[in-house]
């Protein structure tokens, strides 16, 4: 059948009650220093990817966080693990290890 | 006609530490309070921030040397007039009783918002949205809940707000939220807690720290964006919305329990006691005569201000700010 692109739109909205936070609690635990995120947005700054794609290291570590992991598995292959994040980030958070555990988890079903 | 050195209105951590350090100089002061006992508003909370603790071992600290005998406390005295004539001050209670005094320290203090008026947080609606203040009596054990599985703390509510008139930031209770969030954690470990926080505000010592430990230690959930509304659901539970403006995308949230960060504004008797005199600002604080130089004076003769009735403060901030006053007051009597 022809799709002419009518359909019901889903919701932006980020519903806590309905999200899974079994790979972020699994991340947490892999990555202790990823609680203490404050999203200031200094990793994001630095980034060498961002300059030249839409990745956004801080945006995936709040979808992560919200439970909101459709998306991010295409995106976190952008990061080229460069570690700049790393040396910028105020709360010392190991952003290299976030994403490389992020991609493991997001593997695993 | 002077019976009293000086007329300190307010007996809360101000009032207190005011009266203290003037008795210590030898000073006869007349320590009065509308409550029926003295700490005003250190009585509403349990444990105190950053360090936990005891706000009544405090204020056994703070009324030590109250019962000294250069002190007179007068309890359940609500002073409605306050007059300077000759040189002497008059203080009018609600029952024509006047006290005199050669100075007069305004220790008023500040009154906690009232969540009411926020009607959109229903507050007096919804029976699981409360107060900082009525959580405080959760946690000291007054008041006993059953375990929340979701706990949602809103910032600001009173606070840098138009809507309310208080475009003020009551810088408290940012750092009262971290606090809170860590006890009730500590109370119950398997709650999953989410702030909601325009701005975090940790400007004081270890406040920072605090903050990181709630979120390292504790695993409490900062979400930047300011809720909108509260709705009820069918299993008497409530709904949040909110904005998560760092991804830009609504949230939103059940929780079974709401607790509301209440802002600081002048007390009703700053209020009036600023309004008679004319030494209020547009807020409702009592006015010092110079923020930096002279921040313990009012524009009127042998008329002094202290603590929270001038502006929000923390309790150790309270305390250093009596204690300047009471010295202030010390050397205006001196060169009488």
């Amino acid at each position: 059948m022809i799709s002419f692109g009518f359909s019901l739109n889903t919701s932006r909205t980020i519903d806590i009650d309905a999200d899974n936070f079994d790979k972020c609690h699994s991340l947490i635990n892999h990555v202790p220093s990823y609680k203490r995120c404050i999203g200031c947005g200094g990793c994001a700054a630095t980034c060498s990817a961002q300059q030249h794609s839409q990745f956004n290291i801080l945006k995936c570590n709040l979808l992560f966080r919200r439970g909101e992991y459709d998306t991010l598995s295409n995106e976190l292959d952008k990061c080229m693990l460069c570690g700049k994040c790393l040396l910028v980030c105020p709360r010392n958070v190991n952003t290299r290890a976030m994403i490389i555990s992020m991609r493991n988890l997001l593997k695993t079903k | 006609m002077n019976t009293f050195d000086s007329i300190i209105i307010g007996a809360g951590p101000a009032g207190l530490k005011a009266a203290d350090t003037l008795a210590n100089f030898n000073r006869k002061v007349l320590l009065i309070d509308t409550d029926a006992k003295i700490g005003g508003k250190l009585n509403l909370w349990d444990r105190l921030f950053p360090d936990f603790s005891s706000s009544q071992e405090l204020l056994n600290q703070l009324s030590k040397n109250i019962n000294n005998e250069n002190v007179t406390l007068k309890l359940n005295t609500n002073i409605i007039s306050i007059k300077n004539n000759d040189n002497h001050w008059m203080a009018t209670d609600s029952n024509g009783n006047t006290f005199y005094a050669t100075t007069m320290i305004i220790a008023t203090g500040f009154d906690v918002f009232d969540a009411h008026r926020k009607e959109e947080y229903g507050y007096g609606i919804y029976k699981n949205v409360i107060t900082s203040v009525d959580l405080e009596k959760i946690l000291s054990g007054e008041v006993s809940i059953e375990t929340p599985s979701k706990v949602a703390f809103i910032q600001c509510v009173g606070s840098r707000d138009e809507k309310v008139g208080n475009n003020f930031c009551s810088k408290n209770c940012c750092i009262c939220a971290v606090k809170q969030t860590i006890e009730l954690k500590e109370k119950f470990p398997l709650t999953d807690i989410y702030c909601f926080y325009m701005d975090l505000r940790m400007f004081g010592q270890s406040y920072e720290e605090l903050y990181r430990r709630s979120q390292q230690d504790y695993g409490v959930n900062f979400v930047r964006g300011r809720v909108s509304e509260i709705s009820p659901t069918m299993d008497n539970k409530v709904v949040l919305k909110a904005e998560d403006t760092l991804l830009s995308r609504p949230l939103k949230l059940t929780a079974d329990l709401v607790v509301l960060m209440v802002g600081m504004e002048a007390s009703k008797g700053t209020k009036i006691l600023g309004n008679q005199l004319n030494i209020n600002n547009t807020d409702g604080f009592v006015k010092s005569t110079d923020r930096y130089l002279s921040d313990s004076e009012t524009t009127l003769k042998g008329l002094f201000v202290t603590g929270t009735s001038k502006r929000q403060m923390s309790i150790p901030e309270t305390m250093n700010d009596a204690v300047n006053a009471a010295v202030i007051v010390n050397n205006f009597l001196n060169t009488l």
